[in-house]
């Protein structure tokens, strides 16, 4: 029975983790399907804001409600995670409480701990519930997450609300067969939470409880395995990606915008044409100015994607969003992600990228939308892993203008005025300083 | 007063203290004109020698690059480095976040490196260091004043206690809007926004802005930004509250209080 149940167990590890590398494998190879952009500089900084960011989620506690709530399945998530290692081991090696007997009162404890990280979990699993579908708090609701996220973000509560549940149940029935005496299950102290609930199942032969038990360990495993491969396809994949994402993110002022190197060359070889590099008569690269597609944004906006966890911090701080307009930060990342999921299927089945005749500029991300950025930085401010949103836009901004001409007429006056009178208003450049001049009068 | 350009200073053989970057709106916008001549005439009050580039200053091509017109942002640069590097300019004082911004943070990597100060913080430094005299008892002192964060000089490139700074240097009853600081709403202004019609949406960016600092209940809404200064200006006026909120740059409000 044992020896069925050790094969059965290490069949669903295994099949569970080809899966799981298999997919992270094609995350790997998506994100790597956009540009290079060095990020390896200055690593203490980067450190530290990992450190800070992620593990610390410094960010988080401009909103306190939800950052204790969040902190509470976060610490619950990483510690439990070590009674999965010992769940792990038992199935792998076909025992029980593997560690119960070397720490042996010591045991007790730490279950007893990890069942009050159960409880905090399940607790806040329910208030999150009820926030997105009773309370309906906004941004939580917005017309982006219709369909599909609404229902990513539904299931993944649900189902830690599940996984706790089967971890309490699994403990409770276990100390009811550890007092009985029952082959297998080594006598430890009472753990803190589940030991309150024995009496439920006092009246259980002992065969039902060890069912009980069991089922429960086994349908926590296979929850746990179904999750890992579950996780990237979700939202839910920022639990890993927070961390890089907030190692790799950016450390200029974040009022900066990044410089196209080639656009300044070429306006200094304009300029100072004996600086540019001999000509070797072949016929300079055709390359594209801004970006149209995934492919064109680098392999951090590419990582930003997959670590957004739709939370909706910086749709909910967009000075655009709030008084209505179409853009919304959030969506632009999901956005970004679904059109590279998009390219990832369509080199799983080509071997290589078939045109699709699709882009993410138009038939995911609208000129409207685009067009309605103030270029504030709340969306990168409230972010609490680190996700430039504007990044993205400013790019695909980049791609309309210089590649489509496709700017509202206001802007081609306004260049025509940048370019003809040194001011973005029709000004004569003379004028410039009438102010001084007027100064000088007034005196 | 006569207020003196690099190409003066150059002629006589002569270095400025420190550069006035005026900007397009500074030079050009009448509302923005005169936070231009009052800074420059603080600046002349306490003796800071100082220079503009007059006819040879050029927009920064902020607008040009937030849009997406890297072409002509570039343009813009090459021309503005050039000659500030002529000049050998090193160090630069500006009234507006979005040409702080852009040439403190991205005309070094096109070859413009300068160091390169907001008003609102020279200001401050200048009152810090007795520079500025302030009057004991100014208009403004006990005064309900709310300011309000650009993005450029907040978020932009975290400056958020300078300004105050200046402000309780005026003594006057600071009160925060809801979201400041770090969280500090849009006027509507920047990415190039000033030069186009907002897209369709409920309600216009300043006209929320606006009524967030009304609500306050604040008579003058203090700012560090000329686009800002319009935006408000015109929201204030949509609450028709243009009677009673005054919104004024944080350098209008040191010139008034001068002693």
């Amino acid at each position: 029975m044992h020896l069925v149940q050790q094969i059965l167990f290490i069949l669903c590890a295994g099949i569970s983790v080809y899966f799981f590398s298999k997919k992270v494998g094609e995350i790997r190879r998506n994100i790597k399907l956009g540009k290079d952009e060095d990020l390896t500089d200055n690593s203490g900084a980067r450190w530290k804001n990992m450190v800070l960011m992620a593990l610390g989620q410094q960010k988080m506690f401009k909103k306190p409600i939800p950052a204790f709530l969040h902190l509470a399945v976060y610490a619950g998530f990483i510690i439990i995670n070590v009674e999965i290692l010992e769940i792990f081991l038992d199935g792998i090696l076909g025992v029980h409480r593997l560690f119960a007997p070397a720490l042996g009162s010591l045991y007790a404890y730490l279950i007893g701990f990890f069942e009050i990280l159960a409880v905090l979990v399940l607790l806040a699993c329910v208030v999150f519930l009820i926030r997105r579908n009773v309370l309906r708090v906004k941004r939580l609701n917005q017309s982006e997450l219709e369909g599909w996220p609404r229902n990513d973000a539904n299931l993944i509560l649900v189902t830690e609300v599940v996984l706790m549940s089967l971890f309490l149940m699994m403990n409770t029935a276990d100390q009811v067969l550890q007092a009985r005496g029952v082959e297998h299950y080594t006598l430890t102290e009472p753990f803190w939470i589940s030991s309150n609930f024995t009496g439920m199942f006092a009246g259980l032969s002992d065969g039902t409880l060890v069912a009980i038990e069991r089922g429960g360990w086994w349908l926590h495993i296979i929850g746990v395995f179904l999750f890992l491969n579950y996780l990237p396809y979700s939202k839910h994949l920022h639990i890993v990606l927070a961390f890089p994402n907030a190692y790799y993110t950016r450390l200029q002022p974040q009022g900066e915008m990044a410089n196209m190197k080639e656009i300044q060359n070429e306006v200094l070889y304009m300029m100072q044409p004996e600086l540019a590099p001999p000509s070797d008569g072949s016929q300079p690269v055709q390359q594209r100015f801004g970006a149209k597609d995934v492919t064109d944004l680098s392999w951090k906006n590419l990582l930003d994607a997959y670590s957004c966890t739709e939370c909706g911090r910086c749709t909910s701080a967009c000075p655009a969003n709030a008084t209505g307009k179409k853009l919304s930060p959030r969506k632009i990342m999901m956005d970004t992600r679904d059109r590279l999921e998009e390219v990832g299927k369509n080199i799983n089945a080509n071997k290589t990228f078939v045109d699709d005749g699709k882009s993410l500029v138009h038939d995911y991300i609208s000129v409207e939308e685009l067009r309605a950025c103030t270029t504030c930085q709340a969306c990168v401010e409230a972010c609490p892993v680190g996700i430039e949103p504007l990044s993205i836009i400013n790019q695909l901004r980049r791609y309309l203008v210089m590649e489509e001409s496709n700017s509202p007429q206001e802007w081609n006056l306004m260049f025509s005025n940048v370019e003809n009178n040194m001011a973005p208003w029709k000004f004569s450049p003379d004028e410039r300083d009438k102010w001084a001049e007027e100064m000088a009068a007034e005196a | 007063m006569h207020i003196k350009s690099m190409a003066e200073y150059a002629a006589n053989g002569e270095t400025p203290e420190v550069l006035f970057w005026v900007g397009c709106a500074g030079s050009f916008d009448q509302r923005a004109q005169k936070i231009t001549k009052a800074f420059s005439q603080i600046l002349d009050k306490v003796g800071v020698k100082f220079a503009i580039l007059g006819k040879e200053e050029m927009c920064t091509g902020d607008p040009a690059r937030r849009s997406g017109n890297e072409f002509l942002f570039q343009m813009m640069a090459y021309n503005n480095i050039q000659t500030m590097n002529a000049y050998g300019v090193k160090k630069i004082v500006t009234a507006c976040p979005h040409c702080f911004n852009v040439l403190k943070n991205e005309y070094p990597a096109l070859g413009g490196d300068y160091e390169v100060i907001h008003h609102t913080t020279f200001l401050q430094q200048l009152i810090n260091d007795g520079r500025i005299r302030l009057k004991e008892g100014g208009e403004f002192k006990g005064k309900k004043i709310t300011y309000h964060d650009s993005c450029y000089l907040g978020r932009g490139n975290n400056i958020y206690e300078a300004p105050r700074e200046v402000l309780q240097a005026l003594d006057v009853e600071l009160v925060e809007m809801k979201r400041c600081r770090t969280n500090g709403l849009c006027c509507g202004a920047g990415g190039a926004q000033m030069f186009k019609e907002e897209e369709a949406g409920t309600t216009r960016i300043n006209f929320e802005r606006s009524a967030e600092a009304i609500e306050t209940g604040a008579n003058i809404i203090a700012a560090n930004c000329p686009f800002c200064t319009t935006m408000l200006t015109d929201g204030v006026k949509n609450k028709e509250k243009e009677d009673s909120v005054a919104v004024l740059d944080i350098a209008e409000m040191v010139a008034r209080s001068l002693a």
